[in-house]
Protein backbone atom coordinates (compact mmCIF):
# COMPACT_ATOMS: atom_id res chain seq x y z
CA UNK A 1 0.00 0.00 0.00
CA UNK A 2 1.62 3.63 -0.82
CA UNK A 3 1.15 6.56 1.27
CA UNK A 4 -0.66 8.64 -1.55
CA UNK A 5 -3.35 5.38 -1.25
CA UNK A 6 -3.47 6.02 2.77
CA UNK A 7 -4.00 9.32 2.11
CA UNK A 8 -7.24 9.15 -0.56
CA UNK A 9 -9.09 6.13 0.59
CA UNK A 10 -9.75 6.01 3.81
CA UNK A 11 -10.17 8.55 6.27
CA UNK A 12 -9.83 6.08 9.37
CA UNK A 13 -8.23 3.08 9.10
CA UNK A 14 -9.01 0.57 11.94
CA UNK A 15 -6.71 -2.16 12.02
CA UNK A 16 -6.82 -5.64 14.04
CA UNK A 17 -8.96 -4.09 16.54
CA UNK A 18 -9.15 -5.74 20.17
CA UNK A 19 -10.70 -3.98 23.56
CA UNK A 20 -12.51 -5.68 26.55
CA UNK A 21 -13.83 -3.33 29.13
CA UNK A 22 -12.94 -6.10 32.20
CA UNK A 23 -13.61 -9.50 31.15
CA UNK A 24 -16.04 -8.85 28.86
CA UNK A 25 -14.58 -8.87 25.16
CA UNK A 26 -16.27 -5.87 22.91
CA UNK A 27 -13.83 -6.27 19.81
CA UNK A 28 -12.52 -9.26 18.70
CA UNK A 29 -10.08 -8.07 15.72
CA UNK A 30 -12.08 -6.53 14.15
CA UNK A 31 -10.82 -4.02 10.72
CA UNK A 32 -12.82 -0.47 9.62
CA UNK A 33 -12.03 1.71 6.60
CA UNK A 34 -13.95 5.03 6.99
CA UNK A 35 -13.69 6.28 3.33
CA UNK A 36 -13.01 9.84 2.89
CA UNK A 37 -16.18 12.13 1.39
CA UNK A 38 -18.26 9.43 2.11
CA UNK A 39 -21.25 8.65 4.54
CA UNK A 40 -20.70 5.57 6.35
CA UNK A 41 -23.27 3.46 8.48
CA UNK A 42 -22.24 1.18 11.26
CA UNK A 43 -25.22 -1.21 12.66
CA UNK A 44 -25.39 -3.81 15.28
CA UNK A 45 -27.25 -5.18 18.13
CA UNK A 46 -27.64 -2.60 21.13
CA UNK A 47 -24.58 -3.77 23.30
CA UNK A 48 -22.22 -4.97 20.26
CA UNK A 49 -20.05 -1.62 21.26
CA UNK A 50 -20.70 0.75 18.52
CA UNK A 51 -20.26 3.62 20.61
CA UNK A 52 -17.27 2.37 22.12
CA UNK A 53 -16.10 2.29 18.57
CA UNK A 54 -16.58 5.85 18.39
CA UNK A 55 -14.70 6.46 21.71
CA UNK A 56 -11.86 4.27 20.44
CA UNK A 57 -11.59 6.39 17.30
CA UNK A 58 -11.93 9.78 19.40
CA UNK A 59 -8.49 8.46 21.33
CA UNK A 60 -11.04 8.56 24.18
CA UNK A 61 -10.29 4.74 25.05
CA UNK A 62 -7.25 2.94 23.72
CA UNK A 63 -7.61 -0.69 22.50
CA UNK A 64 -5.90 -3.75 23.76
CA UNK A 65 -4.25 -4.61 20.34
CA UNK A 66 -4.33 -2.96 16.65
CA UNK A 67 -4.16 0.31 15.69
CA UNK A 68 -6.43 3.50 14.34
CA UNK A 69 -5.10 5.67 11.59
CA UNK A 70 -6.94 9.21 10.88
CA UNK A 71 -5.41 10.70 7.95
CA UNK A 72 -2.53 8.59 8.53
CA UNK A 73 -1.72 9.22 11.88
CA UNK A 74 -1.76 6.95 14.45
CA UNK A 75 -4.38 8.27 16.82
CA UNK A 76 -3.13 6.20 20.04
CA UNK A 77 0.62 6.98 19.32
CA UNK A 78 -0.24 11.08 20.09
CA UNK A 79 0.93 12.38 23.23
CA UNK A 80 -1.90 14.59 24.62
CA UNK A 81 -1.55 17.97 23.02
CA UNK A 82 -1.06 16.50 19.56
CA UNK A 83 -4.35 14.19 20.24
CA UNK A 84 -6.41 17.49 20.84
CA UNK A 85 -5.32 18.96 18.03
CA UNK A 86 -7.03 15.83 15.83
CA UNK A 87 -9.94 16.12 17.64
CA UNK A 88 -10.39 19.74 16.73
CA UNK A 89 -10.68 17.62 13.16
CA UNK A 90 -13.45 15.89 14.39
CA UNK A 91 -17.00 16.29 15.79
CA UNK A 92 -19.29 13.85 17.61
CA UNK A 93 -22.87 13.51 18.41
CA UNK A 94 -23.25 11.77 21.49
CA UNK A 95 -25.94 9.54 21.81
CA UNK A 96 -27.89 11.51 25.07
CA UNK A 97 -26.70 14.75 23.01
CA UNK A 98 -23.97 14.99 25.89
CA UNK A 99 -24.95 19.22 26.13
CA UNK A 100 -23.21 21.11 29.03
CA UNK A 101 -26.57 21.92 31.21
CA UNK A 102 -25.24 25.12 32.63
CA UNK A 103 -25.08 26.53 29.04
CA UNK A 104 -28.18 27.79 27.18
CA UNK A 105 -28.33 25.78 23.28
CA UNK A 106 -27.08 29.13 22.09
CA UNK A 107 -24.00 28.75 24.34
CA UNK A 108 -23.54 25.22 24.00
CA UNK A 109 -22.66 25.66 20.21
CA UNK A 110 -20.95 28.54 20.46
CA UNK A 111 -19.07 26.76 23.18
CA UNK A 112 -15.94 25.26 20.88
CA UNK A 113 -15.87 28.84 18.92
CA UNK A 114 -15.02 30.32 22.08
CA UNK A 115 -12.85 27.75 22.76
CA UNK A 116 -10.94 27.69 19.60
CA UNK A 117 -11.41 30.02 17.47
CA UNK A 118 -10.86 34.07 18.13
CA UNK A 119 -13.89 35.29 16.13
CA UNK A 120 -15.73 38.47 16.73
CA UNK A 121 -19.07 38.27 18.58
CA UNK A 122 -21.20 39.03 15.53
CA UNK A 123 -19.45 36.12 13.55
CA UNK A 124 -20.08 33.32 16.36
CA UNK A 125 -23.64 34.30 16.59
CA UNK A 126 -24.29 34.47 12.96
CA UNK A 127 -22.50 30.99 12.70
CA UNK A 128 -24.78 29.51 15.72
CA UNK A 129 -27.59 30.57 14.51
CA UNK A 130 -27.13 28.71 10.83
CA UNK A 131 -26.16 25.80 12.91
CA UNK A 132 -29.18 26.76 14.65
CA UNK A 133 -31.44 26.81 11.75
CA UNK A 134 -30.34 23.57 9.98
CA UNK A 135 -31.12 21.63 12.51
CA UNK A 136 -34.93 23.42 13.34
CA UNK A 137 -34.01 24.89 16.92
CA UNK A 138 -33.17 28.60 16.21
CA UNK A 139 -36.14 29.49 18.46
CA UNK A 140 -34.93 27.16 21.35
CA UNK A 141 -31.46 29.15 21.25
CA UNK A 142 -32.21 30.59 24.98
CA UNK A 143 -32.97 27.43 26.40
CA UNK A 144 -31.65 25.42 29.06
CA UNK A 145 -30.64 21.50 28.08
CA UNK A 146 -32.98 20.52 31.21
CA UNK A 147 -35.69 22.57 29.06
CA UNK A 148 -35.12 20.19 26.08
CA UNK A 149 -36.38 16.71 24.75
CA UNK A 150 -34.85 13.88 24.01
CA UNK A 151 -34.77 14.42 20.31
CA UNK A 152 -34.45 18.50 20.77
CA UNK A 153 -31.10 17.34 22.74
CA UNK A 154 -29.84 15.19 20.17
CA UNK A 155 -30.72 17.99 17.51
CA UNK A 156 -28.91 20.53 19.61
CA UNK A 157 -25.87 18.20 19.80
CA UNK A 158 -25.60 17.78 16.61
CA UNK A 159 -25.73 21.28 15.98
CA UNK A 160 -22.28 21.39 17.88
CA UNK A 161 -20.78 18.47 16.41
CA UNK A 162 -20.61 20.74 13.52
CA UNK A 163 -20.28 23.66 14.58
CA UNK A 164 -16.32 23.97 14.12
CA UNK A 165 -16.91 22.20 10.44
CA UNK A 166 -14.96 19.26 11.10
CA UNK A 167 -13.31 17.02 8.76
CA UNK A 168 -14.63 13.86 10.14
CA UNK A 169 -18.36 13.64 11.97
CA UNK A 170 -19.58 10.63 14.05
CA UNK A 171 -23.05 11.00 14.58
CA UNK A 172 -24.24 8.19 17.27
CA UNK A 173 -27.59 7.21 16.49
CA UNK A 174 -29.04 11.11 15.89
CA UNK A 175 -32.47 9.40 14.55
CA UNK A 176 -33.69 8.13 18.46
CA UNK A 177 -36.09 9.64 19.08
CA UNK A 178 -37.09 12.01 16.16
CA UNK A 179 -40.24 12.20 14.69
CA UNK A 180 -40.77 11.22 11.22
CA UNK A 181 -40.74 14.45 10.05
CA UNK A 182 -37.62 15.47 11.76
CA UNK A 183 -36.03 12.48 11.11
CA UNK A 184 -36.41 12.86 7.60
CA UNK A 185 -34.86 16.33 7.70
CA UNK A 186 -31.84 14.90 9.66
CA UNK A 187 -30.98 12.17 7.28
CA UNK A 188 -30.80 15.02 4.43
CA UNK A 189 -29.14 17.44 6.09
CA UNK A 190 -26.43 14.42 7.38
CA UNK A 191 -26.05 13.66 3.52
CA UNK A 192 -26.06 17.44 2.67
CA UNK A 193 -23.41 18.58 4.96
CA UNK A 194 -21.46 15.85 3.85
CA UNK A 195 -21.66 16.30 0.18
CA UNK A 196 -21.36 20.04 0.92
CA UNK A 197 -18.56 20.53 2.75
CA UNK A 198 -16.47 17.35 1.97
CA UNK A 199 -16.88 16.21 5.22
CA UNK A 200 -16.63 12.40 6.25
CA UNK A 201 -19.72 10.89 8.11
CA UNK A 202 -20.10 8.00 10.47
CA UNK A 203 -23.39 7.39 11.29
CA UNK A 204 -24.91 4.61 13.94
CA UNK A 205 -28.16 3.77 13.68
CA UNK A 206 -30.99 1.01 14.34
CA UNK A 207 -32.83 2.69 11.70
CA UNK A 208 -31.81 -0.18 8.98
CA UNK A 209 -33.68 1.49 5.90
CA UNK A 210 -33.42 4.74 6.93
CA UNK A 211 -29.64 4.73 7.35
CA UNK A 212 -28.91 2.73 4.51
CA UNK A 213 -31.16 5.22 2.32
CA UNK A 214 -28.33 8.01 2.95
CA UNK A 215 -24.80 5.87 3.09
CA UNK A 216 -22.04 5.16 0.64
CA UNK A 217 -20.71 1.94 2.53
CA UNK A 218 -21.62 0.02 6.03
CA UNK A 219 -20.73 -2.35 8.36
CA UNK A 220 -22.93 -4.37 10.21
CA UNK A 221 -20.98 -5.34 13.27
CA UNK A 222 -22.16 -7.94 16.01
CA UNK A 223 -19.92 -10.47 18.69
CA UNK A 224 -16.63 -8.34 18.37
CA UNK A 225 -16.60 -9.18 14.62
CA UNK A 226 -17.38 -7.48 11.72
CA UNK A 227 -20.11 -9.26 9.89
CA UNK A 228 -20.70 -7.44 6.55
CA UNK A 229 -19.71 -4.64 4.75
CA UNK A 230 -19.82 -2.91 1.13
CA UNK A 231 -22.32 -0.75 0.28
CA UNK A 232 -26.03 -0.69 1.07
CA UNK A 233 -26.69 -2.81 -1.62
CA UNK A 234 -24.11 -5.20 -0.85
CA UNK A 235 -25.73 -5.58 2.51
CA UNK A 236 -29.02 -5.96 1.52
CA UNK A 237 -28.71 -8.90 -0.60
CA UNK A 238 -25.59 -10.30 1.31
CA UNK A 239 -27.46 -13.67 2.08
CA UNK A 240 -25.64 -14.12 5.30
CA UNK A 241 -28.43 -14.78 7.81
CA UNK A 242 -27.25 -12.75 10.28
CA UNK A 243 -27.24 -9.90 8.38
CA UNK A 244 -30.76 -11.23 7.20
CA UNK A 245 -32.17 -11.58 10.89
CA UNK A 246 -30.26 -7.81 11.71
CA UNK A 247 -32.29 -6.28 8.73
CA UNK A 248 -35.55 -7.96 9.28
CA UNK A 249 -35.70 -7.14 12.67
CA UNK A 250 -36.28 -10.85 13.08
CA UNK A 251 -36.28 -12.27 17.09
CA UNK A 252 -34.67 -16.10 16.59
CA UNK A 253 -31.81 -16.14 13.94
CA UNK A 254 -28.00 -16.25 14.54
CA UNK A 255 -27.66 -13.05 15.89
CA UNK A 256 -28.73 -13.61 19.74
CA UNK A 257 -31.51 -11.10 20.96
CA UNK A 258 -30.13 -11.68 24.90
CA UNK A 259 -27.62 -10.48 26.35
CA UNK A 260 -25.57 -13.57 27.22
CA UNK A 261 -26.75 -15.48 30.03
CA UNK A 262 -27.33 -19.13 31.26
CA UNK A 263 -30.37 -21.20 30.35
CA UNK A 264 -33.53 -19.28 30.48
CA UNK A 265 -34.61 -22.65 32.57
CA UNK A 266 -32.50 -23.09 34.69
CA UNK A 267 -32.09 -19.91 35.64
CA UNK A 268 -36.06 -19.65 36.82
CA UNK A 269 -35.49 -23.15 38.32
CA UNK A 270 -32.05 -21.48 40.70
CA UNK A 271 -34.41 -19.65 42.39
CA UNK A 272 -36.58 -22.73 43.85
CA UNK A 273 -35.45 -23.72 46.79
CA UNK A 274 -35.54 -27.26 47.96
CA UNK B 1 -17.53 4.15 62.20
CA UNK B 2 -17.67 0.99 59.35
CA UNK B 3 -18.50 3.97 56.27
CA UNK B 4 -15.70 5.88 57.84
CA UNK B 5 -13.19 3.25 57.45
CA UNK B 6 -14.63 2.23 54.25
CA UNK B 7 -13.88 5.71 53.33
CA UNK B 8 -10.96 5.94 54.36
CA UNK B 9 -9.42 3.17 53.14
CA UNK B 10 -10.76 3.95 49.80
CA UNK B 11 -9.21 7.25 50.56
CA UNK B 12 -5.81 5.45 50.92
CA UNK B 13 -6.20 3.70 47.50
CA UNK B 14 -7.04 6.47 45.69
CA UNK B 15 -4.20 8.84 47.18
CA UNK B 16 -1.23 7.91 44.29
CA UNK B 17 -4.99 8.95 41.62
CA UNK B 18 -5.15 11.70 43.53
CA UNK B 19 -1.73 12.81 43.89
CA UNK B 20 -1.58 12.65 39.96
CA UNK B 21 -4.81 14.11 39.81
CA UNK B 22 -3.18 17.15 42.12
CA UNK B 23 -0.38 17.41 39.75
CA UNK B 24 -2.36 17.72 36.65
CA UNK B 25 -4.57 20.42 38.07
CA UNK B 26 -1.60 22.35 39.09
CA UNK B 27 -0.55 22.07 36.05
CA UNK B 28 -3.30 23.40 34.77
CA UNK B 29 -3.12 26.64 36.85
CA UNK B 30 -1.60 29.10 34.59
CA UNK B 31 -4.31 28.11 31.81
CA UNK B 32 -6.85 28.78 34.53
CA UNK B 33 -5.27 32.12 35.36
CA UNK B 34 -4.94 33.23 32.07
CA UNK B 35 -8.76 33.55 31.83
CA UNK B 36 -9.93 35.92 34.68
CA UNK B 37 -13.38 36.20 34.06
CA UNK B 38 -14.20 32.19 34.55
CA UNK B 39 -11.92 32.37 37.36
CA UNK B 40 -13.73 35.32 38.86
CA UNK B 41 -17.30 33.80 38.16
CA UNK B 42 -16.42 30.47 40.03
CA UNK B 43 -14.58 32.29 43.14
CA UNK B 44 -18.20 34.17 42.80
CA UNK B 45 -20.07 31.32 42.88
CA UNK B 46 -18.54 29.12 45.91
CA UNK B 47 -17.64 32.50 47.53
CA UNK B 48 -22.02 33.53 47.36
CA UNK B 49 -22.75 30.17 48.24
CA UNK B 50 -21.24 29.91 51.29
CA UNK B 51 -20.96 33.53 52.18
CA UNK B 52 -25.09 33.57 54.26
CA UNK B 53 -23.92 30.23 56.07
CA UNK B 54 -20.82 31.62 57.17
CA UNK B 55 -22.03 34.98 57.86
CA UNK B 56 -24.51 33.37 60.57
CA UNK B 57 -22.08 30.84 61.86
CA UNK B 58 -19.83 33.39 62.84
CA UNK B 59 -21.95 35.82 64.36
CA UNK B 60 -23.66 32.68 66.52
CA UNK B 61 -20.14 31.54 67.82
CA UNK B 62 -19.14 34.70 68.27
CA UNK B 63 -21.78 35.26 70.92
CA UNK B 64 -21.17 32.18 72.78
CA UNK B 65 -17.73 32.83 72.70
CA UNK B 66 -18.54 36.32 74.27
CA UNK B 67 -20.66 34.05 76.77
CA UNK B 68 -18.18 31.57 77.69
CA UNK B 69 -15.57 33.96 77.95
CA UNK B 70 -17.08 36.37 80.09
CA UNK B 71 -18.17 33.83 82.34
CA UNK B 72 -14.63 32.42 83.23
CA UNK B 73 -12.74 35.27 82.47
CA UNK B 74 -15.14 37.82 85.18
CA UNK B 75 -13.96 35.35 87.74
CA UNK B 76 -10.82 36.77 88.02
CA UNK B 77 -11.82 39.95 87.58
CA UNK B 78 -10.19 39.96 83.76
CA UNK B 79 -13.55 40.83 81.98
CA UNK B 80 -11.87 43.76 80.27
CA UNK B 81 -9.79 40.91 78.26
CA UNK B 82 -12.42 39.03 76.86
CA UNK B 83 -11.75 40.71 73.46
CA UNK B 84 -8.28 39.17 73.46
CA UNK B 85 -9.35 36.05 74.36
CA UNK B 86 -12.01 35.61 71.30
CA UNK B 87 -9.86 37.70 69.05
CA UNK B 88 -7.00 34.83 69.80
CA UNK B 89 -9.40 31.90 69.60
CA UNK B 90 -11.49 33.09 66.35
CA UNK B 91 -7.99 33.87 64.68
CA UNK B 92 -6.15 31.28 65.45
CA UNK B 93 -8.46 28.40 65.56
CA UNK B 94 -12.35 28.81 65.32
CA UNK B 95 -12.12 30.88 62.19
CA UNK B 96 -10.31 28.94 60.00
CA UNK B 97 -11.26 25.69 60.91
CA UNK B 98 -15.20 26.44 61.43
CA UNK B 99 -15.31 28.20 57.92
CA UNK B 100 -13.28 25.21 56.27
CA UNK B 101 -15.83 22.78 57.69
CA UNK B 102 -18.91 24.86 56.50
CA UNK B 103 -17.09 25.58 53.37
CA UNK B 104 -16.75 21.55 52.63
CA UNK B 105 -19.92 21.02 53.70
CA UNK B 106 -21.91 23.80 51.28
CA UNK B 107 -19.03 24.69 48.12
CA UNK B 108 -17.08 21.39 48.60
CA UNK B 109 -20.07 19.16 48.52
CA UNK B 110 -22.02 20.84 45.79
CA UNK B 111 -18.92 20.80 43.67
CA UNK B 112 -18.20 17.35 43.87
CA UNK B 113 -22.06 17.09 42.70
CA UNK B 114 -21.78 19.27 40.08
CA UNK B 115 -18.84 17.78 38.24
CA UNK B 116 -19.67 14.32 39.18
CA UNK B 117 -23.24 14.93 37.28
CA UNK B 118 -20.94 16.53 34.61
CA UNK B 119 -19.43 12.97 34.37
CA UNK B 120 -22.63 10.81 34.38
CA UNK B 121 -23.97 12.91 32.00
CA UNK B 122 -20.71 12.63 29.23
CA UNK B 123 -20.40 16.32 29.78
CA UNK B 124 -16.71 16.06 30.42
CA UNK B 125 -16.08 13.27 27.88
CA UNK B 126 -18.08 15.53 25.43
CA UNK B 127 -15.44 18.41 25.94
CA UNK B 128 -12.80 16.16 25.51
CA UNK B 129 -13.95 15.37 22.04
CA UNK B 130 -14.02 18.77 21.08
CA UNK B 131 -10.70 19.23 22.32
CA UNK B 132 -11.15 20.75 25.16
CA UNK B 133 -9.59 19.84 28.63
CA UNK B 134 -11.55 19.50 31.30
CA UNK B 135 -9.28 19.26 33.56
CA UNK B 136 -7.76 23.18 32.35
CA UNK B 137 -11.68 24.12 31.44
CA UNK B 138 -13.50 22.84 34.39
CA UNK B 139 -11.04 21.15 37.12
CA UNK B 140 -8.60 24.29 37.60
CA UNK B 141 -10.71 26.96 37.62
CA UNK B 142 -12.91 25.32 40.27
CA UNK B 143 -9.51 24.35 42.09
CA UNK B 144 -8.05 27.82 42.38
CA UNK B 145 -11.70 29.67 42.99
CA UNK B 146 -11.89 27.26 46.19
CA UNK B 147 -8.14 28.23 47.27
CA UNK B 148 -9.03 32.44 46.53
CA UNK B 149 -12.38 31.81 48.13
CA UNK B 150 -11.56 30.20 51.69
CA UNK B 151 -9.32 33.02 53.23
CA UNK B 152 -11.80 35.73 52.48
CA UNK B 153 -14.51 33.73 54.13
CA UNK B 154 -12.33 32.81 57.01
CA UNK B 155 -11.91 36.48 57.46
CA UNK B 156 -15.88 37.29 57.04
CA UNK B 157 -16.52 34.64 59.38
CA UNK B 158 -13.76 36.15 62.12
CA UNK B 159 -14.78 39.36 61.77
CA UNK B 160 -18.36 38.79 61.89
CA UNK B 161 -17.64 36.75 65.05
CA UNK B 162 -15.27 39.05 66.74
CA UNK B 163 -17.46 42.13 65.68
CA UNK B 164 -20.37 40.38 67.13
CA UNK B 165 -19.15 39.40 70.11
CA UNK B 166 -17.97 42.38 70.81
CA UNK B 167 -21.42 43.81 69.94
CA UNK B 168 -22.92 41.37 72.44
CA UNK B 169 -20.49 41.68 75.41
CA UNK B 170 -20.70 45.58 75.01
CA UNK B 171 -24.59 46.36 74.25
CA UNK B 172 -25.79 43.92 76.84
CA UNK B 173 -26.36 45.18 80.06
CA UNK B 174 -25.37 41.90 81.39
CA UNK B 175 -21.99 41.37 80.73
CA UNK B 176 -21.12 45.27 80.34
CA UNK B 177 -17.60 45.09 79.44
CA UNK B 178 -15.90 48.40 78.32
CA UNK B 179 -15.92 49.40 75.03
CA UNK B 180 -12.76 50.92 74.80
CA UNK B 181 -11.09 47.85 76.78
CA UNK B 182 -12.47 45.34 74.04
CA UNK B 183 -11.08 46.69 71.14
CA UNK B 184 -7.80 48.25 72.84
CA UNK B 185 -7.05 45.27 73.87
CA UNK B 186 -7.41 42.94 70.97
CA UNK B 187 -4.98 45.55 69.19
CA UNK B 188 -2.43 45.31 71.94
CA UNK B 189 -2.41 41.54 72.01
CA UNK B 190 -3.44 40.50 68.51
CA UNK B 191 -0.55 39.49 66.54
CA UNK B 192 -0.02 39.89 62.54
CA UNK B 193 2.22 36.86 63.28
CA UNK B 194 -1.71 35.53 64.37
CA UNK B 195 -3.46 36.99 61.39
CA UNK B 196 -0.85 35.33 59.12
CA UNK B 197 -0.86 31.92 60.80
CA UNK B 198 -4.57 31.67 60.43
CA UNK B 199 -4.56 33.08 56.27
CA UNK B 200 -2.12 30.24 56.00
CA UNK B 201 -4.03 27.63 57.32
CA UNK B 202 -7.26 28.76 55.85
CA UNK B 203 -5.32 28.46 52.19
CA UNK B 204 -4.63 25.22 53.08
CA UNK B 205 -7.85 23.91 54.13
CA UNK B 206 -9.15 25.62 51.39
CA UNK B 207 -6.72 23.71 48.71
CA UNK B 208 -7.33 20.32 50.73
CA UNK B 209 -11.26 20.80 50.58
CA UNK B 210 -11.14 21.57 46.56
CA UNK B 211 -9.15 19.18 45.58
CA UNK B 212 -10.83 16.37 47.62
CA UNK B 213 -14.05 18.03 46.10
CA UNK B 214 -13.13 17.99 42.58
CA UNK B 215 -11.42 14.55 42.91
CA UNK B 216 -14.37 12.77 44.47
CA UNK B 217 -16.49 14.43 41.53
CA UNK B 218 -14.14 13.86 38.91
CA UNK B 219 -13.81 10.34 39.59
CA UNK B 220 -17.12 9.83 40.87
CA UNK B 221 -19.20 6.08 38.90
CA UNK B 222 -21.44 7.47 36.45
CA UNK B 223 -24.53 7.13 38.07
CA UNK B 224 -26.37 9.15 40.47
CA UNK B 225 -25.36 6.60 43.12
CA UNK B 226 -21.71 7.31 42.10
CA UNK B 227 -23.05 11.44 42.56
CA UNK B 228 -24.44 10.89 45.86
CA UNK B 229 -21.21 8.63 47.41
CA UNK B 230 -18.54 11.32 45.81
CA UNK B 231 -20.93 13.92 47.52
CA UNK B 232 -20.80 12.29 50.80
CA UNK B 233 -17.28 11.55 50.97
CA UNK B 234 -16.23 14.89 49.84
CA UNK B 235 -17.66 16.34 53.50
CA UNK B 236 -16.42 12.94 55.25
CA UNK B 237 -13.04 12.85 53.91
CA UNK B 238 -12.35 16.88 54.09
CA UNK B 239 -13.63 17.73 57.66
CA UNK B 240 -11.01 14.54 58.50
CA UNK B 241 -8.66 16.24 56.34
CA UNK B 242 -8.96 19.93 57.46
CA UNK B 243 -8.76 18.87 61.84
CA UNK B 244 -5.66 16.46 61.00
CA UNK B 245 -3.83 19.60 58.93
CA UNK B 246 -5.49 21.67 61.93
CA UNK B 247 -3.33 19.75 63.92
CA UNK B 248 -0.35 19.78 61.95
CA UNK B 249 -0.07 23.36 61.08
CA UNK B 250 -0.94 24.13 65.02
CA UNK B 251 2.29 21.82 65.89
CA UNK B 252 4.24 24.01 63.28
CA UNK B 253 3.13 27.52 64.34
CA UNK B 254 2.94 27.67 68.11
CA UNK B 255 6.30 25.03 68.66
N1 LIG C 1 -17.67 2.04 30.99
C1 LIG C 1 -17.97 0.75 30.75
N2 LIG C 1 -17.53 -0.21 31.58
C2 LIG C 1 -17.81 -1.50 31.35
N3 LIG C 1 -18.53 -1.94 30.31
C3 LIG C 1 -19.00 -1.04 29.46
C4 LIG C 1 -18.76 0.36 29.63
N4 LIG C 1 -19.34 1.02 28.62
C5 LIG C 1 -19.93 0.10 27.86
N5 LIG C 1 -19.73 -1.15 28.35
C6 LIG C 1 -20.18 -2.41 27.77
O1 LIG C 1 -19.69 -2.42 26.45
C7 LIG C 1 -20.65 -2.94 25.57
C8 LIG C 1 -20.73 -2.06 24.35
O2 LIG C 1 -21.24 -0.81 24.74
P1 LIG C 1 -21.61 0.30 23.67
O3 LIG C 1 -22.11 1.48 24.42
O4 LIG C 1 -20.43 0.51 22.79
O5 LIG C 1 -22.77 -0.42 22.86
P2 LIG C 1 -23.59 0.13 21.62
O6 LIG C 1 -23.30 -0.77 20.49
O7 LIG C 1 -23.33 1.57 21.42
O8 LIG C 1 -25.08 -0.13 22.08
P3 LIG C 1 -26.39 0.78 21.83
O9 LIG C 1 -26.83 0.51 20.47
O10 LIG C 1 -27.36 0.24 22.85
O11 LIG C 1 -26.00 2.19 22.09
C9 LIG C 1 -21.94 -3.04 26.34
O12 LIG C 1 -22.27 -4.40 26.42
C10 LIG C 1 -21.68 -2.50 27.69
O13 LIG C 1 -22.16 -3.41 28.65
MG1 LIG D 1 -24.34 3.25 21.73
Amino acid sequence: MTVSESTTDALVRVRGLHFSHGPRVIYDGVDVDIARGKVTAIMGPSGTGKTTLLRIIGGQWRPNAGSVHFDGVDVHGLRRAPLYELRKRMGMLFQNGALLTDLTVFENIAFPMREHTQLPESMIRDLVLMKLEAVGLRGARDLYPSQLSGGMSRRVGLARAIALDPQLVMYDEPFAGQDPISMGVLMRLIRSLNDALGLTSIVVSHDVEEVLSISDQAYVIAGGKVLAHGTPEAIRNSGSPYVEQFLRGQPDGPVAFHYKAAPYAQDLMAGVRT
Amino acid sequence: MNGVWTVLSGMLQGLGRAQFFLVSILGAIPAALLRPRLLAQQVYAVGVMSLIIIVISGSFVGMVLALQGYRTLVDFGAAESLGVFVAIVIVRELGPVVTALLFAGRAGSALAAEIGLMRATDQLSGMEMMAVDPIKRVIAPRFLAGVIAMPLLAMIFALMAIGVAGGHAVGVDLLGVDDGAYWSQIHAKLHWDDIRDSLIKSVVFGAAVSWIAVYQGYHAAPTSEGVSRATTSTVVVSSLAILALDFILTAFMFR
